[in-house]
């Protein structure tokens, strides 16, 4: 008689569970992530949440409609700086600027927003840099919490300091403190940057293109998934640029890997900028 | 009972990590069959004057590991500053930028464990000299799953309270100095 042993570890067989009834419950796919840290993100909200098994939180986020935003909130939420890596500003400043001043018109688009950090801080840089009105923003996530946050544009007061001092190394022409009012130990950053920010749910995973960029950033996004669904955002984004457009990514993600590699010359290589190529 | 060869080594060092890193990665041929993968805290501003430093000394390649990055033997792969590293089940690295565990990031505990689910059994794990306790919880899942534990003896470490506490909460981890921890990588790390 067969031992009653599962052949892989149960713990494996419930999380590829899990993730299908992500999937077909929701349509929420998130199995092509990188294995190793969303099992961890996991097992972090299975026990956060008060389930002893996966297959426990799969039956709650079956049957319960308030347990899926919960669990996205551990799967997806991302921490961030405004400015982050002062240096990679630095290059759009410094080397894209003067490229994107040639167009009459800009589209940027930033790809897992998460909080808003990022778009934030593109808007007071193209606004610095007198682009600001000849551009629109999109910026996008999977996350509808985390883009809510990013739309009401409030950031913990004890982080300014940080993001003060991020701007100023990323060669900020303004001071920060002239975007954002303080209250109730949050910093709340001046309306008018959004004003030409489009906020909006895009998955990288299962939805298409739908512009033309000049610039895609995308940082420290792509290191959650695997080969896989890297080269599907990779061409999803290789196919949003326009001819010599810009593509962004974190500081160790790199195109090395991808089958796309060919489509992008280096830009800024240190900062991880490629370009599209023209042919 | 049969054992099963390891596939692949982590270690975990803090204070002290220069030091004891420059006696067991020199020690390894340039033939090592094994990936090494290795998390050291350190200010993220200084980030390639490890691996420079070592590289210089070894014979095996020594680097900053990049994502999704495919292992390979007789190379140290070293965590970027401020980003955690993993290991995943078909053999390559991930990165991630997940919050600090024990107000570390890298976290020796998230390489560990993630060690632990991609290779079980086949997994040398080593916790070095250090001024906390990270990467106790993670030898723990190493032990877990059948892999092999070695704490370096707490005496002789420059900071003994990282070794001293993966000891207490691995009681069964093998306690070996710096010199022992080489000669027992060369030997489980060279062709049969």
């Amino acid at each position: 008689m067969k031992k009653a042993i599962p052949s892989e570890k149960t713990e494996d067989i419930e999380l590829r569970l899990l993730l299908e009834a992500l999937y077909c419950g929701y349509h929420y796919d998130f199995r092509n992530y990188a294995m190793a840290s969303l099992k961890r993100r996991l097992r972090q909200a299975r026990e956060q949440l008060g389930f002893a098994t996966l297959s426990a939180l799969q039956e709650s986020l079956l049957h319960d409609p308030a347990t899926l935003p919960r669990l996205i909130g551990y799967l997806t939420v991302q921490v961030s700086e405004m400015f982050r890596d002062p240096a990679y500003f630095r290059a759009i400043r410094e080397k894209l600027v003067p490229h994107l001043r040639t167009y009459p018109s800009l589209k940027i688009w930033v790809a897992g927003c998460s909080g808003g950090e990022e778009v934030y801080s593109l808007a007071i840089l193209f606004r610095e840099e007198g682009l600001e009105t000849r551009t629109q923003f999109y910026a996008t996530d999977i996350n509808h919490e985390a883009l809510a946050r990013a739309e009401a544009g409030l950031f913990a007061l004890d982080q300014l300091q940080l993001f003060t001092e991020n701007h100023r190394k990323s060669g900020g022409k303004s001071s920060l403190s002239d975007y954002y009012s303080a209250a109730y130990g949050r910093a709340s950053f001046d309306r008018s940057l959004r004003r030409r920010v489009v906020f909006s749910d895009h998955s990288l995973v299962t939805d298409a293109v739908f512009g033309e960029m000049h610039l895609v950033s995308c940082r420290n996004v792509l290191i959650y998934f695997d080969r896989t669904l890297q080269d599907r955002a990779i061409g999803l984004f290789k196919d949003s640029l326009v001819r010599k457009g810009f593509l962004g990514l974190g500081a160790k993600e790199t195109l090395r890997f991808s089958p796309h590699a060919g489509a992008f010359a280096d830009f800024v290589r240190e900062e991880r900028i490629y370009q599209r190529r023209a042919e | 009972m049969t054992k099963i060869p390891p596939q692949a080594v982590v270690i975990g060092a803090s204070a002290g990590a220069l030091e004891a890193l420059t006696t067991i990665l020199p020690a390894l041929p340039a033939d090592f069959l094994l990936p090494l993968m290795i998390v050291v805290h350190m200010p993220s501003d200084s980030p390639s004057a490890l691996t420079e430093l070592l590289q210089a000394r070894c014979r095996i390649r020594v680097r900053e590991a990049e994502d999704k990055e495919p292992l390979s033997g007789a190379t140290a792969y070293f965590a970027p500053p401020d980003y955690h590293l993993l290991v995943e089940a078909g053999g390559h690295l991930s990165l991630s930028n997940d919050e600090p565990v024990l107000y570390s990031r890298p976290s020796i505990d998230v390489l560990f464990e993630s060690a632990a689910d991609a290779y079980g059994p086949a997994v040398v794990a080593i916790v070095l000299s250090g001024t906390n306790r990270d990467g106790a919880v993670g030898l723990k899942a190493v032990v877990e799953a059948g892999g092999m534990a070695i704490v370096q003896t707490p005496q002789e470490a420059f900071a003994a309270a990282m070794p001293e506490a993966a000891k207490a909460m691995c009681p069964g981890a093998r306690v070996l100095s710096l010199r022992d921890i080489a000669a027992y990588l060369q030997k489980v790390g060279s062709q049969p």
